[in-house]
């Protein structure tokens, strides 16, 4: 009835369920209920009919009985003194002699999620664990979890737990497994269910007799038990076998992620687990339901396999899964496969969806570290087609192969001119003139395509922009100055006297006056690295431990870090690349974390006396390097005579896998000469990360000082 | 663990909503719909997350089923349940539309009620489902007269008889009016292919399945024969005969395989409702011809616009032939308009802007035949790279009574035999929504 509003529903409705015409006819009575539900779950609150509702469920029709009860789980929480009215054709339906029956009370006496009526509840629980029917036992079981969760203050009685435990040898298997869960949830402060051998093997045993879904859910719950003999451990992997390689995905994943956990000390057993795991993970990506294939693709990047083609992506597969499937080509590339894979990928370049074309292209950047040649020349290629977001891709891709193969550096400079015309976003155009400044003088009309950045700088609107082509003209500026000068006039005069921006306005006065320094200074300024040898040639994947990402197999995890955006390092200039922390110091970093937002509580200010010999002020290189070595990254730093001398840095952890929160910590820190204090803000709160933080500063500032003590003693001794 | 389940019409209706565990407020419905439709595309990732509520979301039959969950759950178990519930849905319901949704959602609350409980999945095996279930579908299907076509005149036996009727296979499980007891066992392959410009097969993937669709209360035991000369695996390859190879090859848990080595007869008691009885794979390589082939030419005409040319060969056996083709070409961007002239009246091409692609259909090819389609494209401003961006073809078709391994079922017995004649079919097809043919 969608003319009528929702109150006129109700009285409707009302009318017809007090009809005494109605309730005497069954079949008008349940239609008239239906009508009910059915403008529950469109969303009228229908909340209003409880009480008449309350009537219609002492009935023997069961159908009926089955739609009153949705209705009251619905809304009891809204009456909970008319429930309590139903408590007692609940409690009646009880004793029962149809056991389908019995169970419907059980259920819905739980379902209604009223603490008051807890008491009411628990004797027919606790019979309906002894009931004759399983379908009654399932119910009783579980109703137990629901009323320890409803209550969570209240410890259950030993005695039920004592049942539950006995209960798992039950001989139907759902009750077996219902008794699992139920006293995972009674027991969640306890840590669980208690496995011990006897429990363990009993469970093993019974494997066979369940469900797919039973299984997946024991095999979760046995991860927790350590079997004692390495005798024992072979014969239960020998057990599981079969599950390994069985049909349904869910107990193929559950099975080997309880291996990785059983055999974490055994890396020879994880891997031929994984290779035997191989195949069904690889029939999963291709099952017909694309989630599930993209559940598998998000798993199986962790093993690598010569079965590259399956990787290629269908026609008519979503983004999401196409992305997926280039990250998982990227790592597969050998010398043999690249040439059909680079086909493939370049395939892919001209995609439709400007996101997967841009991801292929940078798939195609990512392997250009090792195949430079094959890469490039498709990279070029795809230059021809002048296309805004594909060049802009490229040009992309182009700038960050350049920072970690400085080799290719020749063949990109000749292939970059004439993309100004058609690269329309920011970043697109942010990349291409890094590419301008950094290699300028290799590239003949480098000029010229500034020239056109510069004259069109007031309508510029990206700030990015504005700041990567000050430095773009300056360094064109040092290597070719005669075509340069005017050119660069222009746009500091337009930066200093026109541009409201602060950031930019400040960065052309720092210029500006670095040029009035003489030109030899600006050059040993603003003279900078061109590549990143450190990031050497990547290919293939780093070699990771398999307990690194056992924790995370078979969860949420790895299907949510699958963003659709591609590789977020490309974006910004190489060198405002955040670096990750490697190994040492995230290990002491990676705490447990406080689960909380960056709201403006979270900054956490500290202030610290560091205990150090004098810090030679006179090399605060020195200082950024070793910092750089432990993963701190300098912002800047106050000219070495100033007094107090300031040096500020920051640093932040890596996200943990296994906690809530994807966001890692951010350090801020303020080094002071005066009394030697840093200042740390921090955000999100995260003490333990601070005092690894403050530790390893403090450690990094005496070697420092230690060094250069040495370093002037071997002055003193050699004068 | 899942603590909501719901399901959302493509306009964000609410169709179904149920609380399992009466943990997170029923506000998820409206944070997940609006995270829906903020994302561009019509291609929402399967799991996305807002603060600790995980949303896992199937899509099937236009309709989003989506579960509510926690970090640490299986999405491997998550998402294989969303699909066996689809097709609980749709074995109960008949069809999986908006519509058999709404109708039936007396029998989907009650269906959710059996098969979860506070979270957990307790069962979703039809047989024990069906001692439950008491809800009686409400069928979708309205009247038609094509229905008639299956009734003979005066009587006589005619060919349509022998046929059954399109939708038969799409009723609900249990109608007792109409309880005919009739078996369906489909082969259904599902063809991948990329064809290199060369006319190389780059890559081949065949994905098949046997599904046995029963709707026949008591049936104790069935018998499915395969082909004698079935094998499995690469090394059994056998001299010239017609054998009929697979790479893998895996069951269900139900079948009984003792007479599977030497006869290749898979024994099994089928549960009321659909199920996947075997499910194969085959790579690499295809053991008849591909069944399209094309034969592209792509030139600028003197006028500047961009004439393609496309012969579609189909290899396909003469009696065979592929329905619903569809071939779709990638046209260069600013495409603006389209002249065709094709090889028949029937076919239809049509330029969408947006996705710039030329679609032609062609509702039926016959094997060994061959049809031709000349397309002229404006484009402003043409130039000779353009002609570059003119790639892949995509083919989507559906090929009716007719494997690509070739793999046949030679016999179907049930026994014990049953005391009114139920009525067996089997049912071939072969279909690809990615036939992927470079230029």
């Amino acid at each position: 009835m969608p003319y009528l509003s929702g109150e006129d529903t109700v009285k409707e409705l009302r009318r017809a369920l007090s009809n005494p015409n109605v309730q005497s006819d069954p079949l008008r009575y349940r239609n008239t209920i239906t009508k009910v539900i059915r403008a529950m779950s469109q969303g009228v609150d229908v909340s209003a009919l409880f009480p008449e509702m309350v009537k219609a469920c002492a009935t023997v029709d069961i159908v009926q009985k089955k739609l009153v009860y949705v209705f009251l789980c619905s809304y009891a929480s809204l009456n909970p003194d008319l429930s309590l009215l139903v408590i007692n054709t609940l409690r009646k339906d009880c004793q029962d002699a149809n056991p389908m029956v019995r169970s419907l009370a059980l259920r819905n006496m739980t379902n209604l999620r009223l603490p008051g009526l807890v008491e009411y509840v628990e004797q027919p629980l606790s019979s309906g664990l002894r009931d004759r029917a399983a379908c009654v036992r399932r119910v009783a079981v579980l109703g137990w979890a629901k009323l320890h969760n409803l209550q969570p203050e209240t410890e259950t009685d030993a005695a039920v737990v004592n049942e539950l435990y006995s209960l798992l040898r039950d001989p139907d298997p759902i009750v077996m497994v219902n008794c699992l869960r139920a006293l995972e949830e009674v027991l969640k402060e306890e840590g669980g269910v208690a496995i011990n051998k006897a429990i363990a093997h009993h469970l093993l045993n019974r494997l066979k007799e369940c469900d797919v879904w039973a299984q997946s859910d024991i095999l979760r719950i046995l991860e927790r038990y350590c079997p004692q003999t390495e005798g024992e451990l072979f014969d239960i992997l020998s057990l599981l076998d079969s599950c390994l390689i069985c049909v349904a995905p869910p107990v193929m994943a559950a099975t080997l992620r309880l291996f990785l956990c059983l055999c974490s000390s055994l890396p020879a057993v994880c891997h031929s687990a994984l290779e035997r795991a191989c195949g069904p993970l690889l029939t999963a990506c291709g099952s017909s339901s694309r989630e599930m294939r993209f559940s598998a693709l998000a798993h199986i990047q962790v093993l690598l396999g010569a079965h590259y083609k399956r990787f290629f992506c269908g026609y008519a597969e979503p983004a999401f899964i196409k992305q997926r499937k280039m990250q998982v080509l990227v790592e597969l590339v050998n010398d043999e496969n690249v040439s059909m894979l680079l086909d493939e990928l370049k395939g892919y370049c001209t995609d439709v969806n400007p996101e997967t074309a841009q991801a292929a292209i940078s798939a195609i950047g990512r392997i250009a570290r090792s195949y430079s040649d094959k890469c490039l020349e498709i990279l070029t290629g795809l230059l021809g087609l002048k296309q805004e977001h594909i060049t802009s891709a490229v040009v992309q891709t182009l700038r960050d192969l350049v920072w970690a193969c400085p080799q290719c550096s020749d063949i990109v400079c000749t292939t970059i001119e004439g993309c100004e015309q058609i690269i329309q976003d920011a970043q697109g155009r942010q990349a291409l003139l890094w590419l301008l400044g950094a290699h300028g003088e290799r590239v003949p009309s480098a000029p010229y395509a500034l020239e056109g950045f510069i004259d069109g700088v007031r309508f510029e609107g990206s700030l990015c922009v504005k700041m990567e082509l000050l430095s773009a003209a300056l360094r064109l500026f040092l290597c070719r100055p005669a075509e340069m000068q005017d050119m660069l006039g222009r746009l500091l005069h337009y930066c200093i006297e026109e541009e409201s921006d602060m950031c930019v306005r400040d960065h052309a006065l720092l210029y500006y006056r670095l040029l009035h320094c003489g030109i030899e200074e600006t050059r040993r300024f603003v003279q900078m690295r061109r590549s990143d040898p450190g990031l050497g040639v990547l290919i293939g994947r780093p070699q990771q431990s398999i307990n690194s990402w056992a924790q995370s197999f078979n969860t949420m995890q790895p299907l949510c870090g699958a963003t659709t955006t591609p590789d977020t390092s490309t974006r910004g200039s190489p060198e405002h690349t955040n670096f990750y922390p490697k190994t040492n110091l995230s290990k002491e970093l990676r705490t447990c974390q406080v689960d909380s937002t960056p709201t403006e509580e979270d900054f956490f200010c500290l202030e610290t006396l560091i205990q150090c010999s004098l810090i030679p002020v006179d090399s605060p290189y020195s200082l950024q390097a070793a910092l750089q070595l432990v993963n701190i990254q300098t912002m800047a730093f106050t000219p070495t005579s100033a007094i107090p001398w300031k040096f500020y840095m920051y640093t932040h952890t890596q996200p943990e896998c296994s906690t809530k929160t994807a966001h890692g910590t951010l350090i801020l820190a303020e080094l002071l000469y005066s009394n030697e204090a840093p200042d740390v803000d921090e955000k999100p709160r995260d003490e333990p990360a601070l005092m690894g933080f403050l530790s390893i500063l403090s450690t990094v500032l005496n070697t420092v000082a230690l060094q250069c003590e040495n370093s002037q003693q071997g002055k003193t001794q050699l004068s | 663990m899942i603590c909501q389940f719901f399901i959302l019409s493509s306009k964000g209706d609410h169709l179904i909503y149920k609380d399992f565990r009466g943990e997170n407020s029923s506000d998820v419905v409206r944070v997940f719909y609006e995270k829906v439709t903020a994302l561009p595309g019509d291609q929402p990732p399967v799991v996305m997350n807002h603060k600790d509520v995980y949303f896992v979301h199937v899509k099937q039959g236009g309709l989003f089923w989506v579960v509510t969950t926690n970090s640490a759950s299986s999405p491997f178990t998550i998402i294989d349940f969303i699909n066996k519930l689809c097709s609980l849905v749709k074995d109960y319901c008949g069809t999986l539309s908006e519509r058999s949704v709404q109708l039936n959602f007396a029998l989907i609350y009650e269906l959710l009620d059996e098969v979860v409980d506070y979270g957990y999945i307790q069962t979703t095996s039809c047989d024990v489902l069906k001692n439950f279930i008491q809800t009686e579908a409400v069928s979708s299907r309205s009247f038609s007269l094509f229905d008639l076509s299956n009734v003979a005149l005066f009587g006589a036996e005619t060919q349509q008889s022998k046929v059954a009727p399109s939708s038969a296979a799409t009723r609900p499980i249990h109608q007792r009016e109409q309880g005919k007891s009739e078996i369906f066992v489909d082969v259904v392959e599902r063809l991948t292919v990329v064809i290199g410009a060369n006319g190389m097969l780059m890559k081949v993937d065949v994905e098949g399945e046997i599904r046995v669709k029963c709707y026949t209360p008591r049936c104790s035991e069935m018998r499915i024969g395969l082909n004698e000369e079935f094998s499995i695996g690469r090394s059994q390859l056998r001299g010239y005969g017609a054998g009929v190879r697979v790479d893998e090859c895996s069951f269900h848990q139900n079948v009984k395989l003792d007479e599977f080595e030497s006869n290749r007869i898979l024994k099994l008691c089928p549960s009321q409702g659909e199920q996947t009885v075997m499910q194969y794979q085959l790579r690499e390589e295809l053991p008849c011809a591909a069944p399209f082939r094309l034969f592209p030419t792509v030139e600028r005409d003197a006028s500047g616009r961009l004439l393609m040319y496309l012969k579609l060969r189909c290899d396909l056996p003469p009696k065979i032939a592929a329905i619903n083709v569809e071939a779709s070409v990638h046209v260069p961007k600013g495409s603006v308009s389209l002249s065709q002239e094709l090889s028949s009246p029937d076919q239809s091409a049509e330029l969408k802007p947006q996705s710039r692609v030329v679609v032609w259909s062609i509702p039926k090819v016959n094997g060994g035949t061959q049809l031709s389609a000349l397309f002229k494209v404006d484009v402003p401003g043409l130039c000779s790279s353009s002609l570059l961006e003119v790639a892949p073809v995509g083919l989507s078709f559906e090929v009716p009574k007719w494997t690509c391994s070739g793999l046949q079922v030679r016999f179907l017995r049930l026994s014990p035999v049953q005391p009114s004649p139920g009525e067996r079919w089997v049912r071939y097809i072969t279909h690809s929504d990615s036939y992927t043919i470079r230029i």
